[in-house]
């Protein structure tokens, strides 16, 4: 059963952590878990309590999957996982349930379909199975962050143009025009959209400093 | 030195002399009149949002060109031209900062993410006011009356909210000038023959909406200029006429049919073809070259149903109008009309029981 390939270990880094926030940022740069990151980001509280709840789930099925990794038998592996996750959501679901009824209400179905959330079952599969635990913890928690940054960056914008708030504090006054298609959908896209290209942009302009540097 | 003696080369071997900037600039005549009867029948506001919608998208342009390191395109003026066009469809009293976001949404969303000029699926102008209409749907149906008194001298009250903030009601503005000028109740009234068809069942005279003596949209008011307008283009062999002119059959065979199935229910035919924004859509933005097909058969489906479309969007959608959403829907649609109507390849072989 465990003729699973031993990965050899490299030690904890700062960069096992940071990579979740930058260079692999799971919403900006693999474009994972898009159901939360478009549903729920119409205001920065929702956001940010989207954020916790998914680095919470993140968090505890990485460490239980890194756990189990020697134990859980390859052929229904995907399976088994998706049972730790499912616990963990249960466990994140009562909890905001008990915190704040008027939150839980807001974010809907949404927390119980982290389960399905592809950066969850995405970092089980290939970090979590094979890494030990800190590893895992560690980098779980940088790509919770990374996560929970990304819809923060989409919730702030579109609470600011879509209500004139900052997480229920009123910016403009009274006589603010809400931009009504920002709490919808397709503000979300547009929202999102404007992230990646602002990324792009960045992304392209260090790649062009770099080769500049290089070449002198 | 090694210059061949015949260059060889794939066709087309002859170009037609004129350029994109030749026919960008001839449209820009065209809707020279249009912005004229806008700002004579709206004044000062209307001339205030159109300057303002054409400043922000040429700034758009110019600030995409510099991030993409690409060569500026603002002076062909196809940039100029969606800024007036989107301008003309929106209400003249529209505040100008939302104009202003329009204009951006419409180069920047519209246009030069898809690639520039040449590259947009949709008309960049529409992009434009469907991000608006999206985003401000009171505002964009706040219709201001025409030919109100003093138009030349003070803006329409809405117009110059600050940005961000909520543009001012104006229906105490409405009824100050109709009691200024000693009319009777609702004189001046910010109603447009669509929305008062709607709404209220009063149909306007045809002879009216030909004219222009109606609210509505700053440039959308004249059905007769705006033909006439087109007719230059299409003298000058700059708009292919065939997409006009089936955009507006599709419609009128559509409200054809529903004004016989039942006379009362459904407005006279003529009033569809000359009310609202149909005119200003079928000249001058579905036949946008970029987003309509080039096969003739692709051509006659494209633009029977943009027609078709329009009145069922009236008809029975929630808005007065939809042009609007006709057009961006043909737009959507012209890959996939190309694909099927691609014409036979000269020497290719015929299909079975296809003696043509």
């Amino acid at each position: 059963m465990s003729s699973r390939p031993r990965i050899k270990e490299t030690p904890v880094t700062m960069d096992t952590f940071l990579k979740g926030i930058w260079e692999e940022n799971p919403v900006f740069v693999m474009l994972l878990g898009m159901c939360p990151v478009l549903a729920v980001t119409n205001s920065t509280i929702n956001a940010l309590a989207m954020g916790i709840a998914t680095t919470f789930v993140l968090l505890g099925s990485s460490a239980l999957v890194s756990l189990l990794r020697r134990g859980i038998p390859k052929q229904v592996r995907i399976a088994t996982y998706i049972i730790i996750i499912a616990t963990f959501v249960t466990i994140v679901d009562y909890l905001i349930q008990a915190i704040s009824l008027e939150l839980y209400n807001a974010l809907g179905a949404f927390i119980q379909l982290i389960v399905v959330n592809c950066m969850i079952l995405g970092r089980a599969e290939s970090y979590a199975s094979r890494n030990n635990v800190t590893k895992s913890v560690v980098s779980a928690l940088g790509m919770g962050a990374g996560f929970t940054i990304a819809l923060l960056c989409l919730g702030t914008v579109r609470e600011i143009l879509g209500a004139g708030t900052l997480l229920g504090f009123p910016l403009f006054g009274a006589d603010f025009e809400p931009w009504v298609v920002m709490i919808l959908p397709p503000g979300g896209f547009f929202v999102l959209g404007s992230w990646l290209l602002i990324f792009a942009l960045l992304k392209q302009r260090k790649t062009k400093m770099e080769e500049l540097t290089r070449a002198h | 030195m090694n210059q061949p003696l015949v260059e060889i080369r794939t066709s087309p071997h002859i170009h037609s002399s004129p350029t994109v900037a030749q026919i960008m600039r001839n449209v820009t005549y065209a809707l020279m009149p249009l912005v004229a009867f806008a700002v004579f029948q709206f004044g000062i506001s209307a001339l205030a949002l159109i300057v303002t919608v054409v400043t922000a998208t040429l700034l758009t342009e110019s600030l995409f060109a510099k991030l993409s390191g690409r060569e500026n395109t603002i002076f062909d003026s196809s940039a100029a031209i969606t800024g007036l066009l989107l301008a003309l469809t929106l209400p003249p009293g529209f505040p100008l900062w939302m104009g202003a976001v329009a204009g951006f949404i419409a180069i920047a969303l519209g246009k030069t993410l898809f690639g520039g000029i040449g590259f947009n699926l949709f008309n960049p102008a529409l992009i434009g006011r469907a991000f608006v209409q999206a985003a401000f749907p009171v505002a964009i149906t706040t219709w201001s009356p025409a030919f109100a008194p003093g138009r030349f001298v003070e803006f329409i009250p809405s117009t110059l909210t600050m940005p961000l903030m909520r543009p001012a009601d104006l229906t105490p503005w409405i009824e100050k000038i109709n009691a200024s000028a000693g009319n009777a109740v609702d004189a001046f009234s910010g109603a447009t023959p669509l929305a008062a068809w709607k709404f209220d069942g009063i149909a306007t005279d045809s002879m009216d909406l030909l004219t222009g003596m109606v609210t509505g949209s700053s440039g959308e008011t004249s059905a007769l200029l705006i033909l006439l307008c087109g007719g230059y283009l299409v003298l000058r062999k700059m708009m292919n006429w065939r997409i006009p002119a089936t955009v507006l059959a599709g419609a009128f065979i559509t409200a054809l049919l529903l004004f016989l199935f039942d006379s009362e229910a459904y407005p006279d035919p003529l009033f569809v073809l000359f009310s609202g924004g149909l005119m200003l859509g079928a000249i001058f933005m579905a036949s946008d070259m970029v987003g309509s097909p080039v096969t003739p058969l692709g051509v006659l489906i494209y633009g029977l149903l943009i027609g078709f479309f329009t009145v069922i969007i009236r008809t029975f959608g929630g808005l007065p109008e939809g042009v609007m959403y006709a057009i961006l829907l043909g737009n959507a649609l012209t890959p996939l009309i190309e694909s099927v109507t691609q014409p036979r390849v000269y020497g290719d072989k015929q299909k079975k029981g296809n003696s043509a």
